[in-house]
């Protein structure tokens, strides 16, 4: 963590020499080079977004003693690991996490495909109540997941569901916002030419969509499940609703219920919550620049 | 952008391969039967298969989605409580007048507007002018996209234990820092502006990145000979941005608004984290209780269902009318410009 946060002054060192180089060159290219003020100010900004990621390993890595104490520790202790096995074993983080990424493996690859191949229809296929039904689509997004709490808890509740993996899943199967993503990605990313030539071989529609929409789609359709696959991994409302820590817990349940069980053992706590972010963090290193693509992907054409 | 040219390039090549097949002329009756078949088949399936691809995420919408939307009205009216909530008895309209009689439904209603605005104003006003800069020619922007981008992948449970620990009031960071510049230890729990401002933070820091991220990618959409011609005219950079950027994002602005003041309309997760008494009350005096909280309380511990339902459809109502208002503003700022 620490390498990476003095990474970026030693970038922005050599900055300002290389502006008074080339103005004309930074004109030509029609946008203008950022001054040190702008190196200044990203870089308190990114120290502010990491910081308390940062802290939560630090705390982590401590006895519950050292954080009841004033300054603050600003440095690393020796019970990292001593911390991160208990937090594994007293709020039943394994489990949890094998929960977790089934709910949110399940719940991203079915909304990935059945966001695709809507997404296909409402981009290139005509159909009477297109509009109307995109607009539904769009209105749906719109709608607050706190008002089908209720009911849905009933029907979880009718159906015997409670503690059980699959009244997390089902609800999660549904996204407006993926059919929305996709229809704008294909709208641009699939030539209508390409669609008729296949249908000119005689292509039916489902062979359409699966030689020619899938691969098409493959980046959108990857960056849409990584999306969702970080949306459910930390969904709380509802799995805190509907989950308890002792039945199938969520990593989000698990942990929240560290920080609510009675156990004032503040170092054990930061375990937990450092290991219910990890596994995201280290999806974000590694896929961060797909994922940023992605949602600003997503925004333009909104 | 280079992976959508890759994924378009070699569909083309195949394309321009189909004209050259042969069409099928000069048939035998036999194969004209068979044509005709075909293109039976053919237009039944142009007619149908679009329904049939966007039928599943209905079915799911309609089961998961609508149906809830629908149902939380229904009982809304009656009153149902968690042990049985199947028994439902017809009440009317009383569970409206009761949370309308209820001092903390007010209570929980300010909290959540002030919230809402302490914590979506300076997260989209820091999240333009990060836009902005990230806008710049930049070393290593990709990476300062995806610090920004961290505390998104934090999840609620996580973010607000820590903040928790920083918001400290004896031995908490903040406090600690605040006091080389003369300031007394803050009570970030106890007291009400300091305790919303608390909760508030988890969600700016949870947010900006991401907001900033879709400020900066609708200004890479604004075509540059539009400030070309605007520094041809003697604007500054200044008035650059407030008569190209600004205009151009006006859509996009709204967007987020929008979203945020759903999402603000919502926010349960940090209060209820944030409360050190581990108590779903928001604080020793509801002091930062809000109205996702609150509907928990009755829902969820009073086991009121029918009172919590009646809770979520006035938020329901009071977000249409946000809604309204906002369109009716931006309405007039289009007429206005």
């Amino acid at each position: 963590m620490t390498t990476t946060l003095t990474k970026p002054p030693a970038d922005a060192a050599p900055e300002p020499p290389k502006r008074s180089r080339g103005p004309k060159a930074a004109r030509a290219g029609g946008q203008l080079h950022a001054g040190p003020v702008a190196y200044l100010i990203l870089i308190v900004f990114s120290i502010v977004s990491l910081f308390p990621l940062v802290w939560t390993a630090i705390a982590a890595s401590r006895d519950n003693n050292r954080l009841a104490e004033s300054p603050p520790p600003f440095w690393f202790g020796g019970n990292l690991f001593k911390n991160l096995d208990l937090a594994w074993n007293d709020a039943n983080l394994g489990e949890a996490f094998f929960n977790t990424t089934f709910v949110a493996g399940v719940s991203a690859i079915t909304v990935v495909i059945l966001s695709t191949i809507a997404g296909f229809a409402f981009a290139k296929l005509r159909f009477r109540g297109r509009g109307a039904l995109m607009l539904l689509v769009i209105g749906t997004m719109m709608v607050p997941p706190q008002l089908s709490v209720i009911p849905l808890y009933m029907m979880v509740a009718k159906l015997d569901w409670t503690d059980q993996l699959q009244a997390v899943i089902f609800p999660s199967l549904v996204s407006a916002f993926g059919v929305f993503f996709m229809r704008q990605y294909l709208i641009q990313a699939l030539p209508d030419e390409i669609i008729e030539a296949a249908r000119v071989d005689g292509a039916s529609s489902w062979r359409v969509v699966w030689h020619v929409v899938f691969p098409a789609a493959r980046p959108a359709m990857a960056v849409l499940g990584m999306l969702v696959f970080v949306q459910t991994w930390n969904d709380f409302l509802w799995p805190f609703l509907v989950l308890t820590q002792t039945g199938n817990p969520t990593v989000q349940v698990a942990v929240a219920g560290l920080g609510r069980g009675y156990t004032p053992d503040q170092s054990l706590i930061m375990a937990g919550a450092l290991l219910g972010t990890l596994p995201l963090l280290i999806v974000f290193a590694i896929f961060g620049k797909q994922i940023v693509g992605g949602i600003m992907q997503g925004a333009v054409k909104g | 952008m280079a992976t959508r040219n890759d994924t378009a390039a070699p569909p083309t090549k195949e394309g321009g391969a189909a004209p050259g097949r042969p069409p099928a002329d000069a048939v035998s009756p036999e194969a004209a039967r068979k044509r005709a078949r075909l293109s039976r088949r053919w237009q039944r399936d142009m007619r149908w298969s679009p329904y049939a691809f966007v039928s599943p995420f209905f079915l799911l919408f309609l089961a998961f989605g609508l149906f809830p939307l629908i149902y939380t009205g229904w009982a809304s009216l009656h009153q149902v409580e968690l042990t049985a909530p199947t028994d439902m008895s017809w009440v009317g309209l009383r569970n409206y007048t009761r949370i309308f009689d209820d001092e903390f439904f007010w209570n929980a209603a300010k909290n959540t507007l002030t919230i809402g605005i302490i914590s979506t104003v300076p997260q989209l006003l820091m999240a333009m002018g990060i836009a902005h800069i990230l806008n710049y020619k930049l070393r290593a922007s990709t990476f300062y996209r995806v610090v920004m981008l961290a505390p998104y992948a934090t999840s609620i449970a996580a973010a607000s234990l820590v903040f928790v620990l920083l918001f400290g009031r004896d031995y908490g960071m903040i406090n600690w820092a605040l006091h080389f510049v003369g300031i007394d230890a803050i009570d970030w729990q106890g007291d009400k502006w300091p305790s919303q401002i608390a909760v508030s933070t988890i969600i700016v820091w949870r947010w900006t990145g991401y907001n900033a991220l879709i400020y900066l990618a609708a200004m890479q959409a604004i075509p540059q000979d539009l400030y070309e011609s605007a520094a041809l005219d003697g604007a500054s950079r200044w008035r650059q941005f407030l008569h190209v950027t600004l205009p151009s994002l006006r859509p996009t602005i709204l967007f987020t608004a929008v979203v945020s003041t759903i999402g603000a309309s919502q926010v349960f997760g940090e209060p209820l984290l944030f409360d050190v008494n581990k108590g779903s009350s928001g604080g020793a005096e509801h002091q930062f209780q809000t109205l996702g909280l609150y509907l928990y309380e009755q829902g969820w511990v009073n086991q009121h269902l029918g009172r919590a339902s009646a809770i979520a459809w006035t938020m329901f109502l009071i977000l249409i009318v946000i809604g309204i208002v906002n369109y009716v503003i931006s309405r007039r700022l289009r007429a206005s410009s």
